[in-house]
Formats: C-alpha cells, structure tokens, sequence
C-alpha cells in the first residue's frame, strides 16, 4: 500500500521538472494536470482503500535518503490514511478543474511545474515519519504554495502577500522546529521513538504551544491569520482551492499528530488554550469575511472560520480526554475531523466557482458583478450548493459536522473542571454566533455576485465555464450532498481515526433505521439527513403538484414591481457594502472599529454628498504593526554597516573576533 | 397496526398544523382589531387570501430566474417538515427522531436563508433593504435561540423534542433560574422570528420600516401564497414549541386512548388560543422598535440565553 503512494508521489515529483519542459507546449498544461489528475486518484483510492480495509495495519517504508544516518521514514497509518483522502481528493478535483482553467492562464512556465511538486509535498508531510522529512516536506510544502502565490507576480499586491506568507510560513517552521527539538532530544528524530520517549510536563507544555503556534500559522488561526486573507486569493483558483481546502487541513494534521499522537497523555489545560484561541478564530474569521467585496478574500476569511470550528472540535476532544471521558472525546474528535473533510470539499468547490468567475468576467470584485444565474446557470447551481453547506445548513454536509459539535458542547457539564465549565458555554456561544453570521455572509456572496442584475459590462456578457470545470464542482457538489444525507458512513469510516487518536469511537452508525446517526443514544439526540432530504423533497413535490394542478399554473413576464419606483439603472440595487452595513453596525464598532462619516458639503455647493466608512484592522495594528515598526527600526539602525570604509569593516570583524573568543573563553 | 397508528398520528399533526396556521394568525389579527376597537377582518380571512392568491396567476419580474420560482417551494417545504417534527397534542411522534432542536431550528435557517436570497434575485432596493436587515436580526436571534435550546437541553439531557417535552412534563423539572430565563429568551426569538412588533410590523406598508414583506415584494399569485402560508407555519412552529416545552401539560403518548387524544388535542386548541391572546396583547401594548435598536432587545435574549446555560453548567440545580 505504502508503496503505491510513494510511487504516486515520486511520479508527481517528476511532474514538476516536466512541468518546466511543458509548459512552452500548447497541451503542456493538459498533460501535466492530467498526470497530476490520475497521481492524485491513485493516492485518493489507495488511502480511501486503507482506510476502509486494512486501517489497524500501518504499512512503513525507510529510503535512503534524508539524513544519511537515519533515511527518510514513511508510514501509512489510519489518521495518515484519512488525511491522505482528504488531500488527494482536493488534489483531483483542482486537477480535474484545473484541465480546463488552466488554460486561462498567462504565463503556465509559473504555475505547471509547481504545482505538482506542491501536491506532492503535502503527502509527503501526512506520509513522514520522522521530524526531519516531516519538517522538509513541511518547507517544501510552504515554498512551493508560495512559489504559486507570487505566479501573478506584476500585480503589487501578491508581492506583498508573497512577503507576508513567506515571513508567516518561516514563523510557523521555526515554532515546529523548535517543537520537534524538544521532542527529539530526548529520543529520536523517529516518530515511534518519540512516542516511546516520556517526555516531562514542561516539555509536553511548551511543545502543545509551540504546536498551536506552528501549525495554527499554517492553518490561520487568529491572531497568526494575517497572511491567509492575502495568500490565498493571490495564488490562480484551483491552487487557492487547494491551498484553503486542503493545506490548511495538512496544518490540523501537523498539530493532531504532534499533541493527540507524539505526546503522552493530555492535560486539561491544553484544551482551554485551543478553545479560547478556535472559538474567537470562527467568529472573528466570519466578521472580517462579511466585511469583504473581493470573492476569493470572503472565502479565504470563511476558511479562518471553519479552522476555528474545525480547532473547537479538537479542543474539546483533549478536555474530555483528558478528563477520562473518551468516549465523547471520541464524538468530539469525529466532529473535528468530518468538518475538516466537509470543508475541503465546499471550499475547494466555492474557489473553483470564484474562479469560473474569474474566467468568465476578469473581477473578483462582488461590486461588479450580478445576475451571473442568467450567464452562467450551472456554475450558479454548484456554487449555491457550496454556499448553503458551508452555512451549515440541513441537508447538507456543514450542518452535519457543526451539529456533531454542538453535541459534544452540550455532554460538557459532566466535566470537573471549572476553567473549562465557564469557557466552554461561551465557545458554543461563539460556534452558534459564527453559524449564524456564515449565513448571513454566503447569502450577501451569493446574492450579490449571482443574483439581481449585472453591475458591469462584463458581467452582463459573461459565459458559461468549460465542462473540465463544471464536472469537478458539479461532483464535489454532490459530494456535499451525499455526505449531508448519508452521515454515518463517513462517520463510521472515521472510527480507526478516533480509535487510534483518542482510543475510543463514537457508536457504529451504519445499520441504524434508516440510516440515522445517534451520537450518544437515541434518548440524547439524532438526526437523520436522508429523512429531512426526503421528506422536504416530498413536500416541496406535493405542494407544487397540488398547486399547479388544483389552483392555477400560469405564469406572467412583467417589469418588477418596485413598489411602483422600478429603476433600471443597477446602481439602485443593494451592493456588497451596504448589505453588510446593518452587522457592520452592531458588531463592526467594537471588532473593527468602524465608523461611517458623512462629509456635506456647505450650503449652496454643487458637491455631492460623501457617506466615507473606516475599517480597521485591530489585530493587525495592535500585533502585526509594532513588530514590523521595531523590525524596520533595528534594520534602519544595522544598515548604516553596510555603507562602511574596508578599515572601519576588519576593525569590526576583529572586534567581533574578540567578542567571540572571549565569550567562548569564559 | 401500531404502525398504522403512528402513521396516522404524524399526518394528523402535520395535517392539523398545516390546517390550524391560518386560522391561529386569523386569530391573533382579530384579537388585535377588537383591542383597538375595531371589528377586524373575519377569523377565517387568512385561508380566504390564501385561496385567492392561489388562484390567480403568478407575475414574475422579468429578470427573476429559476431560483425565485423555486424558493417558494423551498421555503414551504423545509417549514412545513419543522414544524411537523414539533409535538403538538401528541408525544411520540413517528419521525420525531428525524431531527432534533438543533436540526429544528437550522431547518428554519434554511428557509430563511432562501427567502433571503429571493430578496436579492430581482435586484430592486427594497428586496436588498428587507435581505440585509432579515440577516441582520437573523445573525442575533439564531445564536440566542441555538443557546436557549442548549440550556434547555442540559437540563432535559436530551436535544429531542419529544424527550424535552416529556422530561418538562415530569415532575423532576421543578422551578428552576434557568428555565425562567430561557423562557423569556425563546419569547424574544420568538417574536423576532415571526416578524412580530417591536422588531417587525406584520401589518406595515411604509417600504422603508419592513423587513419580511419588503423581502417577498416581488412574489404574487401562489407563490405569495406559499411564502405566507410558511410564516403563518413558523409562527405555529414557535407557538407549538413554546407550548410543548414550557407548558408539556396533558399531551397525549404513544399510547394512550382515543379520548386520551381528543383531550390533549382540546387542549392543544386552548394553549394555541391562550398564547395567540397574549401575543396580541403584547403587540398592541408595544410600540415597534427603530431597526438599529433590534440588536439590543436581541442581544438581551442572548445575554440571558447564555446567562440561563453557564447558571446550568455552574450548578445542576438551578
């Protein structure tokens, strides 16, 4: 098993030298997305297939490569398996959509030999294990997402979001590498030696941080989210689909192999700080989404949000767990990890949407765009059911993973911990604030960019995408709705996951009447998504059916109604900012510091009125803007040296020489 | 045969609730009328207009796509299956474990989320005015309702409806702070929800203080009919689930006797027009609020919500 996925990986290393030579080539992108297409499905099927079967066998591979003493290590187990699905089913699906928008692009020589080095770097980090080749694919991973961030290199601002991403990236490596030097002093660069090694409690303490730090930079956990609103829109669609649905996912991977496997039994402290850093991440991360006008920058604030729900979920399983109630440690953990599988699967669908967009009408811009359900029906059907999953919204998937948490929130009384008793409440609080608000912000996304009529030229005449992409969102649309109305096989499948990770799972699901899912017991809770599919359809069926053949069934075309003030000018329908205004209003006052300022003019001019609204973003000048103020400080200061006469440069390199054996000496 | 039976039991509440809704804003209508001294429309004027709009044909903008035709449906669908997963005379529904508090309640989210969206299909300033306001309320009453219902469900120790009723029926329930509290949470939701004075005038026509009817000002013919329909549903919806949680009396189980039924569905009737009076009362004792003061009647509900979970999570008792 373990070999066909490296094989598919070294096939996709291949790739990328290929990618350079093809590139010049008319069908160069064809065959290099191709290759990426049938690499990524031999992953997908080889994992799914491990998962399914074989999950209490962990397949390990050693090459020789690496360090020289110790080679590259490989293993293949149940919580690898499941996250080896998640990322190749990402990767065929922008494959798959990528063979069509793919030839939008410019200049291919930037993205084609990347991209399947980037596909094969985030399988080799779910696939390693050692903290040497996890770490090496960890960095391969960042660089080459970055190398496609900056592809679209003569736009200003994807410099500056390359910068950002690569500080932020360095940042993360660093506190990961830091952390796996704590774990491997005392044992091994092995991960099996790392697990036998019983490390103390402030080694275990400060490597739960440094992990947080790590891969909650990576996935954008709030404050260390600053790059992912910049990175992700800049880099081309199916790679930002990728880079939101999938490498935030190899980020949770990091941090749930780091502190649910590599480390020893939890403690209770560990869960209150990923609860109080996840709950504030899936609120905050929604309010800046409702906040935007650019498409893809919506979607990359909402990705903030489902990684914040995705951390409560982990969050609460290390309470439980740590209290000794595994079992709903179990339901907890379960709930962490469908989201993540849900949410792969709606956000690469809604960037492959912003990028048929893209394609069809050059704007990520919602102010610009409207009424593309005429132009583009089909891209508007896939997108509108991204749009209601990730609302968490029943049938669909969303609701199934948020519904899953709020039961392992409601179990949380029984836990003896008072810190967590009060924190816990307002978590859900948070969950339940960031429910409702991902709603709000899909219909304000949807409305405004499919619905109502055009706002620009280039909306009005916009086309419908090629079928390459419409397959790979009308299939990951689909995916969404099997895995709304059939949750207990996908939680069923997950059972080795939460066997291995929290050594409990939630109670078998398939075989249930009618495919139901109980968490606890049926006295507790359940829900049956095909049931509420069904019985919706019915009655939706019935009602048309009755009405059309009893009442009436004619139709009339009208102008609108207006209240009898139609205006044809499109200007006069609400726009992205003004939707947003009445929340801008209750909570933009405090988390953004928002002010709308009305200038008039004096009496007699001819100006027009101006209505001006100030955003701020607190984090960012509170936290990012000091530090880069002292970093440009101590720079200005340091770069007087560079400008020094050679005699000044050998009086300082014989100081630093005194400096250094002096301080060696003592 | 008990089979049978339960069958028939889930289509006679859904039937009963689907029948009932009009006749309960009929009512509530009236109530008001005669308050203000007027005669009022007769009780039976909603299912009048429903048949009307029914019958006449439905006028669609010109530039309203497939969604908008669809979103009636939509709505009345995912409505209708809410609020017959709610006991009303009964316990022990057949289907009650189909979906619980939780799935309820985002059901409902559904179909505002549709009915949102059709405020934005046509592209006219009143759709986008009632669309952005309707998310707004929506963003403050759906997290208030999610945390009434955890508190609920903490202390019933179960998010299905039919065990919180039954559990609220027994006597282990006793007065509790929390309870109260929760109560008086649901009761804001409620009227938020339902479009009711202070946060919405079911009755208004000045374009720039409405937000549900400015939302379906493009709708006519059955269409019209059907986004009513769901509202009178909705407005049933909480009622019934005020009703079934705060004052579980009398309901009838699983099995119990046909006389059993008969007297719980009495006294369904009487809990129905008991709160359908006092929501009338409340509405013409009140004035409607400012838009940008809906938060803080909203935020009040939340505030006790989650004052209502963390009294249960700090002690059993309370």
């Amino acid at each position: 098993m373990i070999a066909v996925a490296l094989w598919s990986v070294a096939a996709l290393l291949a790739l990328a030298p290929a990618g350079v030579v093809l590139s010049t080539r008319p069908r160069g992108s064809l065959i290099v997305y191709g290759g990426c297409l049938i690499a990524t499905s031999t992953l997908c099927v080889t994992a799914l297939s491990d998962l399914l079967h074989a999950p209490q066998l962990t397949p390990s591979a050693t090459l020789p490569i690496g360090l020289p003493w110790l080679g590259a290590h490989f293993r293949l187990d149940a919580l690898s398996a499941f996250f080896l699905v998640v990322v190749n089913l990402g990767g065929v699906a922008a494959s798959l959509f990528a063979l069509g928008y793919g030839r939008h692009e410019d200049s291919p020589g930037r993205v084609l030999p990347f991209y399947p080095a980037y596909l094969a770097a985030m399988n080799v980090v779910v696939l390693a294990n050692d903290a040497f080749s996890f770490l090496v694919a960890w960095e391969f991973m960042s660089l080459t997402s970055w190398a496609l961030v900056v592809s679209h290199h003569r736009e200003a601002e994807n410099i500056r979001a390359g910068y950002v991403y690569l500080l932020m990236a360095s940042f993360g490596t660093l506190a990961l590498l830091l952390a796996f030097g704590l774990l491997v002093s005392g044992a091994g660069y092995d991960f099996d030696a790392i697990r036998a090694s019983h490390p103390s409690a402030a080694v275990t303490g400060t490597v739960v941080i440094l992990a947080l730090l790590g891969a909650g930079s990576k996935a954008g956990l709030v404050p260390l989210h600053a790059w992912l609103p910049l990175a992700h829109p800049a880099a081309p669609s199916h790679v930002s689909g990728l880079m939101s649905g999938v490498m935030t996912k190899v980020a949770v991977y990091g941090f749930v192999r780091i502190v649910f496997d590599l480390l020893p039994e939890p403690v209770w402290w560990w869960s209150m700080v990923v609860l109080l850093v996840g709950g504030p991440t899936a609120t905050l991360g929604v309010l800046y989404a409702l906040m935007q006008r650019d498409i893809k920058r919506v979607l990359a604030y909402s990705t903030i949000e489902n990684i914040g729900i995705v951390f409560t979920g982990l969050g609460l399983a290390l309470a439980f767990k740590a209290e000794g109630l595994d079992w709903v440690a179990a339901l907890a953990f379960t709930a962490a990890m469908l989201h993540v599988f849900n949410h792969a699967l709606f956000k690469s669908l809604l960037f492959f949407g912003a990028g048929a967009v893209l394609a069809a009408t050059g704007e990520r811009d919602m102010e610009k765009l409207g009424g593309l359900i005429h132009r583009m029906p089909k891209t508007a059907f896939a997108m509108l059911i991204g749009c209601v999953a990730i609302s968490a919204l029943p049938p669909f998937n969303g609701f199934v993973s948020e519904w899953l948490t709020f039961q392992a929130i409601l179990l949380s009384p029984q836990l003896p911990s008072w810190g967590l008793k009060l924190v816990i409440p307002a978590v859900g609080g948070l969950l339940a604030l960031a429910a409702a608000l991902a709603a709000a912000c899909f219909v304000k996304l949807y409305g405004i960019s499919f619905l109502g009529r055009p706002r620009s030229d280039v909306a009005a005449s916009a086309h419908e995408t090629d079928r390459f992409s419409l397959t790979a969102m009308l299939v990951l649309a689909a995916f969404c709705l099997i895995a709304g109305i059939l949750p207990g096989l996908f939680i069923d499948a997950l059972a080795p996951v939460s066997k291995a990770m929290v050594g409990n799972i939630m109670p078998h699901q398939v075989g249930l009447q009618w495919l139901t899912i109980v968490p606890i017991a049926e006295s507790r809770s359940s829900y049956n998504g095909l049931l509420v599919f069904v019985f919706a359809a019915l009655c939706g069926t019935a009602a048309a059916s009755a009405i059309h053949r009893f009442a009436s069934d004619r139709l009339r075309r009208a102008p609108a109604w207006d209240c009898g003030h139609p205006d044809p000018n499109p200007a006069i329908q609400y726009s992205a900012s003004s939707f947003s205004q009445p929340i801008r209003r209750v909570f933009g006052s405090v988390v953004f510091a928002a002010r709308e300022i009305g200038e008039m003019p004096p009496p007699s001019s001819p100006r027009p009125a101006r209505l001006r609204v100030e955003l701020h973003d607190l984090i960012w000048e509170a936290l990012y803007a000091p530090i880069a103020m002292v970093v440009g400080f101590a720079t200005d200061r340091v770069n007087v040296l560079q400008f020094l006469t050679i005699r000044r440069y050998l009086t300082l390199v014989f100081v630093a020489l005194i400096v250094l054996l002096l301080v060696v000496a003592l | 045969m008990s089979a049978l039976r339960d069958i028939l039991s889930q289509g006679a509440q859904m039937s009963l609730v689907l029948g009932l809704a009009p006749l309960l804003t009929g009512f509530v209508r009236k109530v008001k009328a005669r308050l203000l001294r007027r005669r009022g429309p007769p009780l039976l004027q909603p299912y009048r207009d429903l048949i009307r709009l029914m019958r006449k044909d439905a006028v669609l903008a010109d530039n309203a796509s497939w969604l908008f035709r669809v979103i009636p449906y939509l709505m009345f669908s995912g409505t209708w299956v809410a609020v017959s997963l709610v006991p009303t005379f009964g316990n022990g529904l057949l289907f009650s474990w189909t979906a619980d508090l939780i799935a309820i309640i985002a059901l409902l989210g559904s179909a505002r989320f549709f009915q949102a969206l059709a405020g934005m299909d046509v592209g006219t300033a009143f759709g986008g005015i009632g669309s952005s306001r309707e998310v707004m309320i929506a963003s403050l009453a759906e997290p208030a309702m999610l945390i009434t219902v955890f508190s609920v469900a903490m202390i019933a120790g179960s998010t299905q409806l039919a065990n919180v009723a039954e559990f609220m029926g027994s006597d282990a329930v006793g007065l509790r702070v929390s309870l109260g509290m929760a109560f008086v949470a649901l009761t804001i939701v409620a009227l938020a929800e339902n479009a009711r004075i202070p946060v919405d005038n079911p009755a208004t026509h000045l374009e720039l203080t409405m937000v549900h009817e400015a939302m379906v000002l493009e709708y006519s013919g059955r269409h019209l009919a059907l986004i009513d329909l769901s509202s009178q549903l909705k407005l049933m919806l909480y009622v019934s689930l005020i009703a079934c949680v705060f004052l579980p009396w009398g309901m009838a189980t699983a099995d119990s006797s046909v006389a059993r039924l008969a007297f719980g569905a009495l006294l369904y009737l009487g809990k129905l027009t008991a709160l359908g009076f006092l929501l009338a009362v409340f509405e013409t004792s009140i004035a409607k609020m400012r838009v940008f003061r809906i938060p803080e009647f909203l935020g009040a509900a939340l505030m006790l919500a989650l004052l209502a979970t963390l009294l249960r999570f700090v002690s059993g008792s309370l």
